[in-house]
């Protein structure tokens, strides 16, 4: 009996030790994502300074010029007009879904949005070789009196639309139905129609989750990769417009990761991209996560 | 009365928008299984997903993606388990040793969040930065560490989501019995959020086998399936890019095959996470 | 110390955050006999209990003082195991919380984790345990079903089994009927007369009619103090304290 506790103790301990190892390599595995990044892109920063990089438009490894102004560009456009088509959308149909539809659709809608979610980036990608890039080039380029490949920052800010949609439509979900029905009952039952519950009181009370949910799209926008990749063109040009081919910060950092080992400045340089993808997305995640437990607080 | 007709048709203008937002969402998505369909139907056989690739394969002539297919399982299924290995002493450790401490706890959990957010190139990135600080070449050992960085946040999360909803009161049951603090967690807690805690496996998986861009630097390329962790591996999400930047339209529409191979998968494992969740999950609390 | 004495309480306090909810608690609770913790809900009288085998150490921002000797030891400044203290008191709490496992390792848990596994004397076990809280006969032939397949009140019953098993000296109840049904209720009411004389218990109630039909001992809680604690007989038909009188004549609930 006694040697069985003894043995169990020392087995407590063990487990203790071992989930407090690997609960300390956790936490500090943010710290060393940015150190690592951070070392890796020292060369660069050593020998041009951070507003060059970040403000210059010249690209140009052999001459060692790393001007990283039309890849931030590029991720900004692709970036904001995905937002504009996905938070729109996402908003009406988390509306309609949590107070219009039926149970029954909603249950119906969750496997949609989870299978949506799931579908890799690359598929995105090929979808988007295969409809968006045609739709760009042959319908939405001329309508505007443009000529467009189709490969352009347009179809690449629609290929992202759709793939962050189930993202921020989960979330959306989440925040209206955190919203407590009492709230809507005392609207309804001063007079107000139901809609105008919904634009007076509920939208008002959701709003800090809203924003925080299209906070959480863009920093889930802006470190999308393959999808991406595959139909902006990946040239940099100087002309600036939606039917113009983009690239993007992550697929700048993808493209080149061949060449990189060759020229030591370049590598370098690719790492700091990849320094300035973590340091945004990280910054706007933790404004909209800091907003959301706010929200989470204020609603109890 | 006008002015309530006004208002009778913004609400139902809205509702018509609302409507067709949520229409064209689901629309979308049978669009996508349909075009990769549609397209990879013709081009999909047995001989393509039982082959490795032959010589002049990437010119349209025989051989397959079990190469890749090959690549991505064994790479997800390394990255998972080592990712098991620390998740789940993780999740229960914050919700059973540190039950008693919540601001912690929030903080842990936000952490969290923060890493899960974290973009996979941005991993691939540093996975590839340690490699070559510890001089090693792309190897399949390489990109299933990498990817567990990439699943560790999303396995924990998903882990802790359930364990966080079991009541206090089974803890209280538990170590009124005797138990150990570690026996509880492993015997009780993980027993009661069985069906949760393979769901949150299986989407970890998921996500591992669709990543390419965290795999891209570090996992490498190879025509060979490989037999040690060392060596480089193809994977099917990298398999897929590569067919597609050929300008051969043989090579183009086997792209679009490996991408329902891809797709297949990927709902496959949806599909068995929630049939295993259902059939696990009978130690419910009633209340 | 009184031989009959099992548990002394010695200027037990207890805050969470900076809320006072225990106050100079004095208490010593028989050997062998069922005390009853009587009290208006939200008195402490669940905390009280909690403390007794260290569950509050699961609650943030918990801090207690004070002295709880438990046979001339005191919990809450020992050397000695915690898991080995807690063995020694079956807890059953408001709801039961079956453990995710059949019927027979529900009973057989508490065995197996320190060691027993011969298959036959756990069968024994099982067997006894699950009669003497009369279970027996409703689940013999379904041992191997999950125990979140019982009712309410069969959980409950099983939960006693189970704490039985371990062979604690102790038994602490926190309201353990009112999530029941009256049968439910009464059953478990019924153990817990037939058990008197081998373990001491303590019941933590807010029904004084139930209080009435078990107690031996009663102990009177009040905003967090012990108004008066004295036999069954004494504080029913002759209380002394002003707050106790009130109480029974139902004034304050």
């Amino acid at each position: 009996m006694k040697i069985t506790l003894i043995s169990r103790n020392s087995k407590d301990k063990f487990h203790f030790t071992w989930m407090t190892i690997c609960l300390i390599i956790i936490l500090f595995l943010p710290l060393l994502l940015g150190i690592g990044l951070y070392l890796k892109s020292k060369l660069l920063l050593d020998s041009t300074s951070v507003f060059d990089i970040l403000f210059s438009k010249e690209w140009s490894p052999i001459e060692g010029k790393f001007g990283m102004l039309p890849f931030i560009n590029s991720s900004l456009w692709v970036t904001i007009i995905a937002i504009l088509i996905a938070g729109p959308i996402c908003l009406f149909s988390a509306i309609h879904l949590t107070q219009y539809a039926k149970k029954s659709f909603l249950n119906f809608m969750h496997p949609i949005i989870d299978i949506l979610s799931g579908i890799p980036s690359v598929v995105y990608g090929v979808w988007g070789i295969l409809i968006i890039v045609p739709l760009v080039s042959k319908y939405i380029g001329p309508f505007f009196g443009k000529e467009t490949t189709g490969y352009s920052i347009l179809s690449g800010s629609i290929v992202l639309a759709v793939m962050i949609t189930p993202f921020i439509l989960n979330i959306l979900i989440d925040i209206f139905q955190t919203i407590p029905k009492e709230l809507q009952e005392a609207s309804l039952s001063l007079g107000a129609t139901k809609w105008q519950t919904i634009k007076k009181v509920i939208l008002k009370k959701a709003l800090p989750g809203i924003i925080s949910a299209i906070t959480l799209g863009i920093s889930r926008a802006f470190g999308e990769t393959m999808a991406v990749m595959m139909v902006v063109g990946n040239v940099t040009k100087l002309k600036y417009g939606v039917f113009q081919p983009g690239y993007p910060l992550p697929a700048l950092i993808a493209n080149n990761y061949g060449e990189m080992m060759s020229i030591p400045m370049y590598d370098s340089a690719l790492m700091f991209a990849a320094f300035i993808l973590f340091a945004i997305v990280l910054l706007f995640n933790f404004a909209s996560r800091l907003l959301i437990i706010k929200y989470e607080r204020e609603i109890k | 009365m006008r002015h309530l007709k006004i208002k009778q048709f913004e609400e139902s203008f809205f509702r018509v928008i609302m409507f067709l937002s949520t229409l064209l969402i689901v629309l979308t998505l049978f669009l996508i299984i349909f075009t990769i369909l549609y397209k990879g139907l013709p081009s999909l056989s047995w001989e393509m997903i039982s082959q490795v690739p032959k010589g002049g394969f990437y010119f349209g002539k025989e051989g397959g993606i079990l190469n890749a297919i090959i690549g991505s399982l064994y790479l997800s299924f390394g990255a998972t388990i080592i990712a098991m290995i620390i998740s789940l002493p993780v999740a229960l450790f914050i919700n059973i040793h540190l039950v008693k401490r919540k601001k912690l706890v929030n903080a842990i959990r936000f952490i969290l969040d923060l890493l899960w957010g974290v973009p996979s190139i941005v991993y691939g990135a540093f996975g590839f930065a340690v490699m070559i600080y510890f001089g090693l070449r792309t190897s399949l050992l390489a990109g299933m560490i990498t990817l567990t960085f990439l699943i560790i946040p999303i396995m924990i999360r998903s882990m802790d989501e359930v364990l966080k909803t079991i009541p206090i009161g089974l803890m209280e049951a538990s170590l009124s019995l005797g138990s150990t603090r570690s026996e509880t967690a492993y015997k009780i807690f993980f027993k009661q959020s069985l069906p949760g805690i393979i769901t949150a496996i299986l989407l970890s998986f998921g996500r591992a086998i669709g990543d390419a861009a965290s795999v891209l630097f570090t996992t490498g390329y190879t025509d060979n399936i490989p037999t040690s962790i060392s060596q480089p591996a193809a994977t099917l999400p990298l398999s897929i890019f590569f067919q597609l930047t050929s300008p051969i339209p043989e090579v183009q529409n086997r792209a679009y095959a490996s991408a329902i191979v891809l797709t297949f998968i990927i709902l496959l494992i949806s599909i068995s996470s929630r049939f295993l969740f259902n059939k696990f999950n009978k130690h419910n609390i009633k209340s | 110390m009184d031989n009959d004495i099992k548990i002394n309480i010695k200027d037990l306090n207890l805050f969470i955050g900076n809320k006072h909810i225990l106050k100079n608690i004095n208490i010593s609770i028989p050997n062998k006999k069922l005390t009853v913790i009587l009290g208006p809900s939200g008195c402490g009288k669940t905390t009280l209990l909690k403390t007794l085998n260290r569950l509050t150490d699961l609650y943030p921002e918990v801090k207690v003082k004070g002295n709880i000797f438990i046979d001339n030891e005191d919990i809450l400044h020992t050397n000695k195991n915690i898991t080995e203290i807690r063995k020694n008191m079956g807890l059953l709490s408001q709801q039961p919380y079956p453990l995710p496992m059949n019927i027979f390792r529900n009973v057989t848990y508490g065995l197996r984790i320190s060691g027993r596994r011969n298959r036959k004397i756990l069968k024994n076990r099982v067997e006894h345990y699950l009669k003497q809280v009369n279970l027996w006969d409703e689940v013999k032939d379904r041992l191997k079903d999950s125990a979140s397949q019982l009712s309410i009140g069969q959980q409950q019953r099983l939960c006693l089994a189970r704490g039985l098993a371990v062979d604690p000296e102790i038994i602490l109840a926190d309201e353990p009927t009112s999530a029941l049904d009256p049968i439910s209720s009464q059953t478990i009411e019924n153990e817990f007369l037939t058990f008197n004389g081998n373990y001491t218990i303590i019941v933590v109630t807010h029904s004084l009619r139930q209080a009435k039909r078990i107690a031996d001992y009663v102990i009177f809680m009040y905003l967090g103090e012990v108004i008066e604690q004295n036999s069954a007989d004494e504080f029913f038909n002759n209380p002394k304290e002003e707050k106790t009188k009130e109480y029974l004549k139902g004034i304050f609930n």
